[in-house]
């Protein structure tokens, strides 16, 4: 499969009164067309802030993004606006991300009506109601406004609203973390279905891990703006190699008897991201720290074929 | 053992001048001294409803405990003046609120937060009271140079730690935790729920643990009850909840959720929604979305049935 997109040292810097905060450093991926790249990590760690400047909702700072063979960050605004339609995103809360005072039908064809693919009110409303099709919302909340409708449909108006202009790569932040369970795992299904139907590219981003490891093909760990661990689903989940992901995934409570284990605890103050010092920003809270670790940032090694890890002792660690 | 706390037919309704909810329908619950009851279920099941009944928290109106009577130690809470029921919230009943950073008074220091609690309870002077909170902070892991310091000096799994310092000062004989880690990272989390196991253990405290994640449940409790639109449907120990399942609205839980340690390709969501607590059908409330639906499940009440000792199902058609 092809590559759709890729990113090259991606950086985003924001300036705060203290100094810069370094949301997103120095990260690097690509993803294949046709796949699910999952972003994972704790909040503050710039997951969402990466989601955002791949599709410049923030300016990123410096860093390639390179979609459909283009540079986009190269790009002037106008010429961007001709790649926006292939760039959606679906976001986090689906009570605050839809406008309260517009109804479903006129949120879903606004994208139609800024691109102009349409040039009569009766296309337009044909597509309409094919989307809500798609999406699964009856036709009879056409003209309902969010209020009225449940946290899981609202989310369909954000899924409707996203592939509306036919995408090739969604951004998904955390679509299912405000829906329950039953709700979630309905809209999962929902996004995996359209992925077959359309070879869509998700990167989804999401602090749930049985979520990523569900829906993911690869999976990408962060830590206070940085890539720590990256690798297919399969392999993070069998043999961890980065002391943080091994700690992220130890923490996670399994809703199976027996499965209890002694629970290895994370000790140590989080290091600011803001002007950080050299070294690994992990070191603090890491079992493993030695001198070397607060001094020299460690680099994305290719630990095991196909597995990356930014630790200086992962072969120690890990025996390998 | 010796039952602590036994709530019996308990019915709470909001009236509004439209429509009436129905939150809680006839459940009844016992917790016995030293043990962990988990309440589970899904957004509106009527979760926080149920604690805030036990609290006599309910407000008044629109809310309004219908019918039912809620023991502690034998004495009836619903009974209860205002003057005494002051006497018993923060003192034999605690409760920790879901989200730590609305629940704690911004203005105030965390020390004096702690330190009230207990001289609203205990006839001691300013500093003795001063001291106890410095042994409550060390009890759960912030330092006491800490004491002075406001709620925004603090990171949220520092926040909720200072809510079960208070809710602990007292050395309450039930806690009441409702979704304690929800808004917690998963490395937090495991620190929060790590300090309420030792906690109980050393007091041998009883505990109501409000939560939708069944891994929580796993951990920590050792009984559970599903609850849906207001009703208790199945209830037991963990094994009867986890390796036996009988309802089919719990059944449909656990599918709903991802798998962590096995590959499942596709989840199973429960079909539709839950029903309006405005306006629930007759019979079973589940019945709607039940693939083991019959047409006697429409029709009247559903009794309880005691499947084995210990382990009741509320529903007539239960999986064998």
């Amino acid at each position: 499969m092809s590559t759709i997109l890729e990113v090259k040292n991606l950086k985003k810097y924001f300036r705060t009164p203290k100094g810069l905060l370094h949301a997103v450093d120095d990260i690097s991926f690509k993803a294949k067309q046709g796949e699910t790249l999952g972003i994972v990590g704790e909040s503050g760690c710039g997951k969402s802030t990466l989601g955002r400047a791949i599709i410049r909702l923030h300016e990123p700072t410096s860093g390639e993004v390179i979609f459909d063979g283009q540079d986009i960050t190269k790009l002037s605004n106008k010429e961007f606006d001709k790649v926006r339609p292939d760039m959606q995103m679906i976001f986090q809360d689906p009570y605050s991300s839809i406008n309260p005072r517009m109804s479903v039908s006129e949120i879903i064809s606004e994208p139609l009506i800024i691109y102009k693919r349409f040039n009569n009110r009766q296309g337009i409303e044909n597509e309409v109601a094919r989307l809500m099709d798609t999406v699964g919302l009856a036709r009879r909340f056409a003209n309902s406004y969010p209020h009225e409708l449940d946290g899981g449909r609202r989310q369909r108006i954000g899924v409707a609203r996203a592939l509306s202009l036919n995408p090739k790569f969604i951004v998904c932040d955390e679509p299912v973390s405000a829906l329950d369970v039953s709700i979630q795992a309905q809209i999962l299904n929902l996004m995996q279905d359209l992925q077959a139907e359309r070879n869509l590219t998700y990167l989804f981003i999401t602090h749930d891990l049985s979520v990523v490891k569900h829906i993911s093909n690869n999976i990408l760990v962060m830590y206070l703006g940085n890539m720590v661990e990256y690798a297919s689903s399969k392999d993070i989940f069998k043999t961890r190699l980065h002391p943080y992901t091994k700690a992220l995934l130890a923490a996670v409570p399994i809703p199976v008897l027996g499965m209890k284990k002694e629970r290895k605890l994370l000790k140590g103050e989080i290091t600011s991201p803001i002007e950080p010092k050299p070294g690994c920003r992990f070191a603090s809270r890491c079992e493993y720290a030695k001198e070397k670790c607060s001094n020299e940032q460690p680099e994305l090694i290719e630990a095991l074929e196909g597995h990356f890890v930014a630790c200086h002792y992962v072969k120690e660690i890990n025996n390998i | 053992m010796e039952k602590l706390l036994e709530i019996k037919d308990l019915v709470v309704h909001y009236k509004t001048s439209e429509f009436t909810v129905e939150a809680v329908n006839n459940i009844s619950l016992s917790i016995n001294r030293g043990e962990s009851v988990g309440l589970v279920g899904e957004t509106g099941a009527g979760k926080t409803t149920t604690a805030l009944s036990i609290m006599q928290l309910i407000a008044d109106p629109p809310g309004k405990i219908v019918n039912g009577e809620i023991y502690l130690d034998g004495v009836d809470l619903c009974k209860l003046s205002q003057r005494e029921l002051i006497k018993i919230r923060g003192n034999k009943v605690s409760m920790i609120f879901q989200d730590p950073m609305t629940s704690l008074n911004p203005v105030i220091t965390i020390g004096e937060q702690i330190a009230e609690v207990i001289r609203l309870h205990n006839k001691v002077s300013r500093s003795e009271a001063q001291m106890r909170a410095v042994d409550m902070l060390n009890l759960v892991g912030i330092s006491e140079e800490r004491f002075n310091d406001y709620p925004h000096q603090f990171s949220g799994g520092m926040k909720q730690r200072v809510i079960i310092a208070i809710a602990l000062a007292c050395n309450p004989e039930l806690l009441i935790a409702d979704e304690p880690t929800t808004a917690l990272d998963v490395t937090i989390q495991a620190q929060v729920l790590d300090l309420m196991e030792n906690l109980k253990k050393e007091f041998n405290t009883s505990l109501l643990m409000i939560t939708h994640d069944l891994g929580v449940v796993a951990e920590i409790c050792d009984k559970a009850a599903i609850m849906y639109a207001g009703e208790i449907v199945e209830y037991g120990n963990l094994e009867h909840i986890f390796n036996k399942t009988k309802h089919p609205y719990t059944k449909g839980l656990f599918e709903s959720i991802p798998k962590f340690d096995e590959e499942v390709e596709r989840l199973k969501p429960i079909v539709g929604l839950m029903p309006d607590p405005s306006n629930l059908p007759d019979g079973c409330s589940f019945a709607p979305r039940c693939p083991n639906r019959t047409e006697e499940c429409t029709k009247g009440e559903i009794p309880a049935i005691e499947v084995e000792p210990g382990h009741i199902v509320k529903c007539i058609n239960f999986i064998a």
